[in-house]
């Protein structure tokens, strides 16, 4: 029972934690959006388990975690996590490629729309860098929609 | 099956409800800078994460150190030593012309200069967002770090503390883009500001005139105004000038003396009197 209600926040917390790992220089850049893909996963298998709510506070660790003004993470991933909230039973049907396609659009969407933020309340100019992680979101989403999916059923979460 | 729709607000109303409290949240935390004393419990609530990432660089560091083999151990203590032999050699001249300035101070009646209380931190290896140069150290409110207490290392100035944790902070380095730092040259005493410029190893002097002057090479120390940074700290080296007069301002860049990429220890100074000290003169 305890397991069954942990594991959703148990799983984002684990996300964050990848999501401030230190790595190589050279890699870095690629960091794919752990937080997103995994609230992704659960707001397209469980939307009435994590939504709008959900993502707001996810955003709001991020904001902290990250050191970036309190509200950029949070306003960004609830307006992903409606998009997905609104359209779960379509996204549902799509198969995993398709879907892969629609996470690296939102991960394009959810870095733009953060850059955007930031230079609207300081300097920082647009370098092609910051959309990198819209690859590797791209290339690790089959991978970790298997694997949630699975930790799903065998818990028989619902 | 139970949908989202079945109970609680609907999922636009929540979403207007996210995007409100976010933009609320982002005009009040970065505007208006009110969120001082939640910032430090969500800080260190979220500690616990910080540390579980460092985890693995210092497993790797642990597990490095045990594999150091004798003979460097041995080379490491030479050059060490020889440090220490050349270091000691420099404080002697220093303890010589210390007292000096002390007995010119007593004889102009300037207020003599306080030595700061200081605490070694060191570099916690969390990422960062790539938009922000900042720094995560391993010391917090428990260990007497402040707001916007001021950093060095070995060569120069570092930056300052941006917010401060129970068990860690985040320090702003000198070269982000919000961050400016008064600076006098070392040669000539002129004062400028010198303002991050987002890169790795660059800094850059604001509203500089056609006429002052300024060379490559010149030494750039903190002036202690502003009373953040105490006085006479190093802080940067102007590496180019470029006198266009079509510009209303000559470019000027500088590069921080303070090995930025490679952090390793900090040292975080303690001090109260810069600002006094500094309205004196």
């Amino acid at each position: 029972m305890m397991a069954r209600f942990f594991t959703i926040p148990f799983s984002i917390i684990v996300a964050l934690v990848l999501q401030i790992v230190p790595l190589p220089a050279l890699v870095d850049i690629y960091r794919p959006d752990w937080a997103l893909i995994v609230l992704s996963y659960w707001a397209m298998a469980l939307p009435h388990r994590l939504n709008v709510a959900g993502a707001f506070i996810t955003g709001i660790g991020l904001d902290i975690l990250l050191g970036t003004p309190l509200g950029i993470h949070s306003l960004v991933l609830s307006i992903c996590v409606f998009i997905l909230v609104a359209n779960y039973q379509r996204l549902r049907n799509y198969s995993v490629w398709q879907q892969s396609i629609v996470i690296a659009l939102l991960s394009a969407f959810y870095h733009l729309l953060q850059f955007w933020l930031l230079h609207l309340l300081t300097d920082i100019y647009f370098r092609y860098d910051y959309l990198m992680p819209t690859i590797t979101s791209m290339v690790f989403w089959p991978w970790a929609f298997w694997f949630l999916r699975r930790l799903r059923r065998q818990l028989k979460l619902k | 099956m139970d949908t989202i729709f079945s109970r609680g607000p609907s999922l636009a109303t929540r979403l207007t409800m996210a995007v409100i409290l976010s933009c609320t949240l982002i005009f009040v935390d970065h505007k208006l800078d009110g969120f001082q004393s939640t910032r430090l419990y969500l800080n260190s609530a979220l500690s616990p994460l910080q540390y579980i990432a460092n985890l693995p660089s210092l497993i790797l560091n642990l597990s490095a150190k045990k594999l150091t083999s004798h003979q460097d151990l041995v080379a490491e203590n030479q050059r060490l030593t020889d440090q220490l032999f050349i270091a000691g050699e420099k404080l002697q001249r220093f303890a010589v012309l210390e007292q000096e300035n002390k007995d010119l101070r007593a004889l102009l009646d300037a207020p003599i200069a306080a030595d700061y209380k200081k605490i070694i931190a060191e570099l916690m290896s969390v990422d960062r967002n790539p938009f922000s140069r900042q720094i995560m150290i391993n010391k917090g409110t428990l260990s007497g770090i402040y707001r916007s207490q001021a950093l060095v290392d070995e060569f120069g100035v570092i930056g300052q503390v941006m917010e401060v944790g129970t068990t860690n902070s985040r320090v702003l380095l000198l070269t982000d883009v919000t961050h400016s730092i008064p600076v006098r040259s070392l040669r000539n005493n002129i004062r400028f500001i010198a303002s991050g410029s987002g890169g790795i190893n660059e800094l850059f002097l604001e509203h500089v005139t056609h006429s002052s002057d300024v060379a490559v090479g010149d030494v750039l120390v903190s002036s202690g105004l502003g009373g953040v940074f105490p006085a006479g700290y190093p802080v940067a080296k102007v590496t180019k000038v470029d006198k266009d007069e079509r510009q209303e301002f000559a470019t000027v860049l500088a590069m921080p003396l303070a090995a930025l990429d490679r952090i390793k220890y900090v040292l975080l100074l303690e001090h109260e009197t810069s600002f006094q000290n500094e309205e004196v003169q």
